[in-house]
């Protein structure tokens, strides 16, 4: 069945009640019942939580075979924590047909792949896949397609049921002996825990990972002692090297700054560049570097940014304590100046995944948010976004939070150049719709400016400022005519990965890529 | 154009292609790795033939190893290769002529 995106949705995924995207907004105003966790009393007082090992603790959580772990990627590509786990309930403890269900997985976890190869792991439900694990899953050996949602997706499936959770792995930069948790103030620190958070609230069993113990009570936890189960102590949770790298650079690229001059710009010229104003940005070259203009234009009209989320990096909290922004609300932090800061800097505040971005909750943050700046892989002339597969069709990239503020922003702005390399990043159709083009408005190039003709107001706005635009088919001519029309992928009936929308309907499936041959 | 030794010309970079040609045995083999294969393989190919038949070549053994490269590149860099290759790339290059 063809979705609202003109995505064909294969009949046998659209049972117990999935449906096909039909627009955003479509899900308001339903009902949904949450699901309940069932979860162990520890009314015996308890002087200490420690186990010795993962093993000890999964067979304390009464793991087994069949079973569904969850993990978060604060660590990003630093993490140790996912194939420990995996490694110690597959080769310790001899379960098989697990599944993964990880806020986001990359390279670190490359050895995953082999589990996967081997049938142990029969179920992937993620927001990035990368590596290995993407090559393996794109060739078909994963025993069930992968789940790919976004950011505010994830808790919602998890809070509605979907995705129910046996036992919850939370990496800890530090913990106490029954639990408490933060992400600061050890050896591996990340800062926000926000992922972490529904997991723990939602998962029958919670198993805290850490590599340094601190004096109980570590406060304010991120999560709490009264969601765990056990406190497991190892040597490392990752190398804080690849955590949070040094202070994220602004780009010197003149081509990445001229691109960011002109978001500037577009923000500028909207009604809701006001004093008070809300902002994401991603931490891309040109959308990061955007910060650096807006400053200039924010001066220049004597406003303030009223607060900031997402995930947060160096230049943000450069703003904070310069007060030129009066809140910043974090999910995830990217460098170590973010890390320093969450919790420290006055109104430096963190949230959970679902406070930032789930659609089913009561309003999450993105919902209140004006303008996010965001890049993408590819986009097509239906303003529909690509940020997870390659050009060769391959799972490479993750969502995170691109559909989520997108749908709930005013104005969603794509920053990308034109092509990179041979690839032509304004296209005919995207390889896999991430965002869907209802919920994107303006994208800015290195060869000019397109508006989604959904949003008449804000061409009005771009005109009156007398910034130039041309349509999204120009844009995608030019491309094609500096590295020619692209061949269409050929693909295989199997579907390796399913898209959901952040609403939990079907946007778009990855099927198996057929093996490449010249002839 | 006689292909009379082994000769070499571009770089893997990122946008570039490595084109690397020796002495065939009578016809025109290509082995060819891409970094943008599934959609631009077979445009790579077609650009590759066409250089070497403007060239009047017609026995070589000719490996293209491209990173993303746009059609002027590798056309430039396989001339470049087949002029090395047979010790013409030193002057007289015949710009405006065969070398568009």
């Amino acid at each position: 069945m063809k979705n609202y995106v003109g995505r064909d949705i294969p009949d046998f995924l659209l049972v117990n009640g999935k449906e096909v995207y039909q627009g955003k907004n479509y899900m308001d105003g339903k009902y949904l019942k949450k699901a309940s966790p069932c979860t162990r009393r520890f009314e015996k007082p308890q002087e200490s939580k420690i186990v010795p090992t993962l093993a000890d603790a999964l067979r304390q959580c009464g793991a087994k075979s069949g079973m569904t772990f969850s993990f978060h990627h604060h660590l990003r590509d630093g993490d140790f924590v996912v194939n420990m786990v995996m490694k110690a309930a597959i080769e310790e403890l001899g379960l098989d047909n697990l599944t993964i269900a990880a806020s986001s997985l990359g390279a670190a976890h490359d050895p995953i792949a082999d589990y996967i190869e081997q049938g142990k792991v029969v179920g992937i439900q993620t927001s990035g896949i990368r590596g290995r694990m993407g090559e393996v899953v794109s060739a078909g050996k994963l025993k069930t397609p992968a789940i790919i949602r976004s950011h505010g997706g994830r808790p919602r499936a998890i809070e509605g049921g979907e995705v129910h959770i046996d036992i919850a792995f939370i990496a800890a930069p530090t913990s106490d002996c029954v639990g408490n948790c933060r992400g600061i103030g050890g050896k591996s620190n990340c800062g926000s825990m926000g992922y972490a958070m529904t997991d723990a609230k939602y998962a029958d069993h919670v198993v805290v990972v850490t590599d340094c113990l601190v004096d109980f009570p570590n406060m304010p936890a991120s999560v709490e002692a009264i969601d765990v189960d056990a406190v497991v102590m190892v040597d490392s949770i990752g190398n804080p090297k690849k955590i949070a790298s040094a202070a994220a650079r602004i780009s010197q690229n003149p081509r990445d700054l001229m691109m960011a001059e002109n978001v500037a710009k577009v923000i500028a010229s909207t009604p809701y560049f006001k004093d008070g104003f809300s902002f994401q940005t991603g931490v891309g070259g040109p959308s990061l570097a955007a910060n650096l203009f807006l400053e200039k234009y924010m001066d220049e009209r004597n406003i303030k940014m009223g607060w900031a989320i997402g995930g947060i990096c160096g230049p943000m909290v450069e703003l904070l304590k310069k007060g030129k922004v009066g809140k910043v609300i974090d999910v995830q932090d990217f460098d170590l100046d973010a890390v320093n800061s969450i919790n420290r800097t006055p109104n430096h505040f963190e949230m959970s995944a679902s406070q930032y971005a789930n659609p089913a909750n009561k309003g999450a943050f993105v919902n209140k948010l004006d303008f996010v700046v965001l890049a993408a892989l590819e986009i097509d002339t239906g303003f529909n976004v690509n940020v997870l597969t390659g050009s060769d069709g391959v799972l490479r990239g993750a969502p995170g939070g691109h559909p989520d503020t997108a749908a709930g922003s005013k104005c969603c702005i794509i920053v990308t150049p034109l092509t990179r390399g041979r690839m032509a990043t304004v296209c005919e159709h995207v390889v896999t719709v991430t965002t869907p083009g209802d919920c994107v408005d303006v994208l800015v190039t290195d060869y000019g400016i397109a508006v989604n003709p959904l949003r008449p107001d804000l061409i009005e706005c771009l005109d009156n400022a007398g910034i130039p635009h041309v349509s999204i088919e120009w844009l995608k001519d030019k491309a094609y005519s500096l590295v020619g029309r692209p061949d269409e992928l050929q693909w295989e009936d199997k579907v390796v990965a399913v898209l959901e929308a952040r609403d939990g309907t079907i946007l778009d499936v990855v099927r198996k890529i057929k093996p490449f041959t010249l002839e | 154009m006689i292909i009379s030794k082994p000769a070499i010309a571009g770089t893997v970079e990122s946008s570039d292609a490595l084109v690397s040609v020796e002495p065939g045995d009578g016809k025109i083999e290509l082995t060819l790795t891409s970094s943008v294969m599934n959609q631009y393989g077979r445009q790579i190919r077609e650009t590759v033939m066409e250089t070497l038949k403007r060239l009047d070549v017609d026995s070589v053994k000719i490996n293209v190893v491209d990173k993303g490269a746009l059609d002027c590149t590798l056309k430039a860099r396989v001339e470049c290769a087949v002029f090395r290759s047979c010790d013409a790339s030193e002057k007289d290059i015949p710009w405006g002529g065969v070398i568009q």
